[in-house]
């Protein structure tokens, strides 16, 4: 194909749109409304992940080390912890600073603790951290075997419990994004299919001097595109300023360390990218599909 | 130019509209196909430039069986193929030009040369001064000749018509008859379908008649045979 085709094809596109006005505006509305929908939901899906993504990251195993062990006992278990396959880091905790731990955490109650750094009733911790947050509960059940330890303590029902919410979460989402993005494309495909019907004479008499399906083809391809882009304005537009809102409101008072939204940028823009490509993909298939029967031979 | 051989053609609804053809056209001959409605002539025609595929039986054409050829390289044949209807079949929302520009349009010709061949062959149809004008501004008789100028602009080696004046007066159709000797005259193959009786007694030329989906006559200078 030459540039001139190539122009030709782009024309003949554009005229098609104000041509079919009514239908043009169906049918951008539909990719409009769908668009919306999907970027509300991976808006909230991608913050979600990234809170548990940044609480499972928090996640770890504590190895209370025996009082009794002396310093080669407790340097042994240190390194048979770090000869298990799933641990990542190891570090040592001394009771000092478990008890430092504890008195900053309590603030102006904490004073009260600082009593007992006299004599420490705490134990010595090994701070096991695991290549994959799911790793944890095999650690720990491989950790509890060992000598020298007396405890171990990775907040069992609370870390399981959070592992499911968090990949049904996942799951549920991306279902549910699946199916919007399937509604919009059978949306497209039958409004762009009313424009073609009336444009069977075009398609019959292009067909019959010979033009191959590839060049009937390729002003309703850039049609679908045409539609798919414009359809994704609004939604972009939308979420580029609500989300702007909520972060510049919400986000302040979102003191929890890994309950933060996703910063604006760069994530707006992958979001707008997403949502263009999403709009051109379900525009070019709704098109291509509503042609597919008239090209037949 | 065509042969075709024990060539049937059966829709899939059942109807057996063509029930084994076997005729030799020769290039440069002009050709009636005669016969009541019904009778097979159209899936006669439509099966020479790949409207229908025949159920059985082979199409030469050129040496290459046109039954056979991929769905994909159908355009190839209809670019050497001029075909005209009944209805015109124009665009209404293109001029005179752009129609005809159509044809050469997708084959990526030049501006200029597309420019040049459209003109000449409105020169050839007479409506070199209706160029910038819409088919529906037009009369019938026009946009039939407009329609043949469109089958013609790429110098096919076959021009074939489905009751070209099917829907023109007595006099229209004379018209565009001559125009038809005339392409005829310059060495195409036309092969046209028709029931115009005056026509085809008056204009002698081959007459294959079709009934019941077989050839039951085909002679040279022959007359319409039908009475109306």
């Amino acid at each position: 194909m030459n540039y001139r085709t190539f122009f030709r094809h782009v024309k003949e596109s554009f005229k098609s749109l104000g041509r079919n006005g009514w239908m043009t505006f169906a049918s951008v509305s539909a990719v409009t409304v769908t668009l919306s929908l999907v970027g509300v939901f991976v808006v909230l899906m991608m913050n979600l992940n990234n809170f548990a993504t940044n609480v499972e990251s928090d996640v770890e195993v504590r190895v209370h080390i025996d009082r009794t062990a002396t310093q080669e006992q407790s340097a042994e278990l240190g390194t048979s912890l770090e000869g298990l396959s799933q641990v990542e880091k190891v570090t040592l905790s001394p009771k000092e600073e478990e008890l430092n731990n504890i008195i900053e955490s309590m603030g102006d109650d904490g004073k009260a603790f600082e009593l007992f750094e006299q004599d420490n009733p705490l134990n010595d911790v090994y701070v096991v951290k695991t290549k994959t947050p799911q790793d944890v509960v095999t650690v720990a059940q491989e950790v509890e075997k060992m000598n020298y330890v007396e405890t171990v303590e990775y907040g069992q029902n609370y870390v399981e419990k959070l592992f499911n919410i968090v990949s049904v979460s996942r799951n549920v989402g991306f279902v549910l994004i699946v199916a919007l993005l399937l509604t919009a494309m059978f949306l497209i495909s039958n409004t762009i299919k009313v424009t073609i019907f009336a444009r069977r004479r075009e398609i019959e008499i292009m067909r019959l001097v010979g033009a191959t399906n590839g060049f009937i083809r390729w002003p309703f391809f850039l049609e679908g595109l045409w539609l798919g882009i414009l359809g994704s304005i609004i939604p972009i537009t939308l979420i580029a300023f609500g989300y702007k809102y909520l972060y510049d409101h919400i986000s302040p008072s979102m003191t929890i360390d890994y309950m933060q939204m996703l910063s604006y940028n760069p994530f707006i823009l992958q979001v707008s990218g997403l949502l263009v490509l999403f709009g051109a993909l379900i525009g070019i298939w709704g098109s291509l599909m509503s042609i597919r029967k008239f090209l037949k031979a | 130019m065509i042969e075709m051989i024990n060539v049937q053609k059966t829709y899939p609804n059942g109807v057996s509209a063509v029930k084994g053809l076997n005729v030799k056209i020769q290039s440069g001959e002009f050709v009636y196909v005669v016969g009541p409605s019904g009778a097979g002539k159209s899936t006669f025609i439509k099966m020479m430039y790949r409207e229908e595929k025949p159920t059985s039986g082979t199409i030469i054409m050129d040496g290459k069986d046109i039954a056979k050829i991929k769905d994909r390289k159908v355009p190839l044949l209809r670019r050497d193929i001029g075909v005209i209807f009944q209805d015109f079949k124009l665009l209404n929302n293109l001029t005179v030009f752009e129609n005809i520009a159509f044809a050469l349009e997708v084959t990526e010709e030049r501006p200029q040369s597309i420019k040049k061949k459209v003109m000449d062959v409105l020169e050839l149809v007479g409506l070199k001064h209706k160029v910038r004008m819409f088919p529906n501004e037009l009369s019938g008789g026009e946009q039939q000749r407009i329609a043949i100028a469109r089958s013609i602009v790429r110098s096919p080696k076959l021009v074939i018509a489905d009751e070209p004046t099917g829907n023109l007066d007595p006099e229209t159709s004379w018209e565009i008859m001559k125009i038809f000797e005339e392409i005829n005259s310059l060495g195409t193959t036309v092969i046209m379908a028709t029931h115009n009786k005056d026509i085809v007694n008056t204009l002698q030329h081959r007459v294959i008649a079709i009934e019941g989906g077989l050839i039951v006559r085909d002679e040279q200078k022959g007359e319409y045979g039908y009475e109306l």
